[in-house]
């Protein structure tokens, strides 16, 4: 990688206060306004940032392969969707039906299928890579869309959302705005985890992984589980993501674990910015908005994607490093 | 008690022979579409996510064509040339600007170009599926079934494109080129092969197969906006099966994975047959990662 010693360019470093003070102090500035949000936005736009945050935890999720493995995954719709049918399925079979038990059942359920995409689709590289995580996406897709005695089929589950229970201490129903303070939660949390992560030895092997994959296994290290433990957490996460959708929508359907959404994983990740954890939250966020926007100007009926498409397209072309991609270096210190 | 050899006496001979002759058919088509996957594969290195997209827009095309003029024959070549021109359109606007930048870009923006025109044809056809007579409508007796002639002329005309293809690339000037450029591009770009073209009429050619195949393909199930996805994954499989940039691997491959799916929609629904070839891709991956007919490099 160009050494571009962009954050001296910048002014952030020379204000006298330290880069992590910096850091922190925007974190927390984004999260105060994130947490006054829900006061101040009618139900609906609460609601959609909501949304966009779990969309921005999937997108998060699949940049630690993307951005920090230099893995490309057309396969995080099936750890999304298997975690949203492994809460689905706790949450149909609890009474009464808990919180905290149906974030376990999707965490393992995602956990599950994504050791075993990672076992097999981790002995491939770049492209092999993507089309086989693409295939077995469309695996899980086929299994849950055709198994209809225990997934609903095509009409999907539908279940009602549980109360927030820590026990003896609350047992409260979820508001919007609670739901929303909730979902915030669980995001920042796995951001700040995910930031953890990638700055730690174990997250500095899988950028040399992507740097140079060939010296990094000469260096001694054993590339192929690293790759399978970041495809695992990285499906670990999109599973979370899942299970906060469904917990949101009250509902689990195959449309999710079509392939489209991990296109949309993947759009959400260069839009923003690959590499950069927050820039796919930017990304999935800008996204929503977009296609708000194009149906709320022309109409439901409009093929929004059309626009975004070529958004998209001209973005690889003319700003390959996304939305944050010039702050990728500061924001990675 | 049936025991194994008692659930293969079950099996109707008759039915199998059935099942085979429409493998065979599926294959021919799915080899066509898989060959021009293969052959941008191959020489540019690129994923062509939008592939199945091609599929799709030769049938609409020959959709509209049919609606003009009545003729399916017409169609088919209007069809195929112009899906052609507009690949090659494409490839410059999108691809052109990518080369020499990491292969996986390439992935991205050709799925962008999906997203676009899967839209697009939603968009100005609807989402009810377009019926597409069958230009031939002989058939003959086959056991119980009357099996239309068409099939048979499908398998025929996908075998003869690949065939006259394949002269192509051997003979033929323009052939010696995109081998050339194959083999070592910077080299094939010192001897005078303006490799950028080269490129550029490879994805052509791809498309403009791809396009073929959806319109020889069309008036089996009928034209929606969708058919491509199911087509570019089947074509995914083949081609990683058949070895990344074979064009004889995944021509076998292609023929091999629908004969599998055939049989297999005797005992199951075909929307579950799709899992026996998704088990051979992973066992391919897990003992012969480079495909099955991959030359030894």
């Amino acid at each position: 990688m160009t050494a571009t010693p962009i954050d001296k360019a910048l002014p952030l470093g020379k204000s006298g206060l330290s880069h992590s003070a910096i850091f922190w102090i925007g974190f927390c500035v984004v999260m105060a306004v994130l947490i006054v949000a829900p006061f101040v936005l009618p139900i609906f736009w609460a609601k959609f940032l909501t949304e966009c945050l779990i969309w921005g935890l999937l997108a998060m999720s699949s940049d630690l392969l993307i951005g920090y493995t230099g893995m490309v995954s057309f396969g995080h719709s099936a750890f999304f969707g298997l975690g949203m049918y492994g809460a689905a399925g706790a949450l149909l079979h609890t009474h009464p039906p808990n919180l905290w038990l149906a974030i376990l059942a999707g965490l393992a359920a995602a956990a599950a299928i994504a050791l075993f995409v990672a076992y097999f689709s981790t002995r491939l590289r770049d492209i092999y890579f993507a089309i086989t995580t693409l295939i077995f996406s469309q695996i899980f897709y086929v299994i849950i869309f055709t198994w209809t005695s225990v997934t609903g089929g095509e009409n999907g589950l539908i279940f009602s959302r549980p109360h927030f229970t820590i026990p003896f201490i609350v047992d409260a129903r979820f508001t919007t705005t609670t739901m929303h303070w909730f979902v915030l939660t669980v995001v920042a949390g796995s951001y700040l985890i995910l930031r953890r992560i990638t700055q730690s030895p174990f997250g500095m092997v899988l950028q040399s992984i992507r740097e140079n994959e060939a010296r990094t296994r000469a260096i001694g290290y054993p590339v192929q589980t690293y790759k399978i433990v970041a495809v695992m957490l990285s499906g670990l996460f999109a599973g979370l993501a899942g299970v906060l959708y469904g917990v949101q929508n009250e509902f689990a359907a195959p449309d999710f674990v079509y392939f489209i959404t991990s296109g949309d994983t993947v759009i959400f990740n260069v839009i923003g910015g690959i590499g950069t954890l927050v820039g796919p939250i930017l990304g999935a966020g800008f996204f929503q908005l977009l296609r708000e926007l194009f149906s709320r100007l022309f109409g439901e009926e409009f093929p929004y994607l059309i626009p975004l498409g070529v958004v998209f397209i001209a973005m690889i072309i003319f700003l390959p490093q996304g939305l944050l991609g010039f702050a990728r270096r500061w924001l990675n210190k | 008690m049936h025991t194994l050899a008692a659930v293969f006496q079950d099996i109707p001979v008759d039915l199998i022979l059935i099942q085979t002759v429409n493998g065979i058919v599926a294959g021919m088509i799915l080899a066509l579409v898989a060959s021009g996957l293969t052959l941008i594969f191959g020489i540019m290195d690129v994923v062509n996510f939008a592939h199945g997209e091609l599929f799709m827009l030769g049938a609409y095309i020959g959709v509209v064509v049919i609606a003009a003029t009545g003729s399916f024959w017409l169609a088919f070549v209007v069809s195929s040339l112009t899906v052609a021109i507009l690949g090659a359109a494409l490839q410059i606007i999108t691809l052109r600007p990518l080369i020499g930048r990491d292969p996986l870009t390439t992935i991205l923006a050709t799925f962008g170009l999906s997203l676009v025109l899967q839209n697009f044809a939603l968009w100005e056809f609807g989402p009810t599926a377009r019926k597409v007579g069958e230009p031939i409508n002989a058939s003959f007796q086959l056991f119980y079934l009357t099996y239309p002639w068409y099939r048979v002329v499908i398998a025929g005309l996908s075998a003869v494109i690949i065939g006259g293809f394949w002269l192509f690339l051997k003979y033929s000037k323009y052939g010696v080129w995109i081998r050339a450029t194959t083999q070592d591009r910077v080299m094939a770009q010192a001897m005078g092969i303006p490799v950028p073209w080269v490129y550029t009429g490879v994805f052509a050619i791809g498309a403009g197969m791809a396009a073929a195949s959806g319109m020889l393909f069309s008036p089996l199930v009928g034209v929606n906006h969708t058919m491509g996805l199911d087509w570019v994954l089947k074509a995914f499989i083949v081609v990683v099966i058949g070895g990344m940039g074979n064009l004889g691997g995944s021509i076998v491959a292609a023929i091999f994975i629908s004969l599998l799916e055939s049989y297999a929609s005797i005992w199951v629904s075909p929307s579950q047959a799709v899992i026996v070839s998704f088990v051979v891709l992973i066992l391919t991956l897990l003992f012969r990662p480079t495909g099955l007919f991959a030359t030894p490099k």
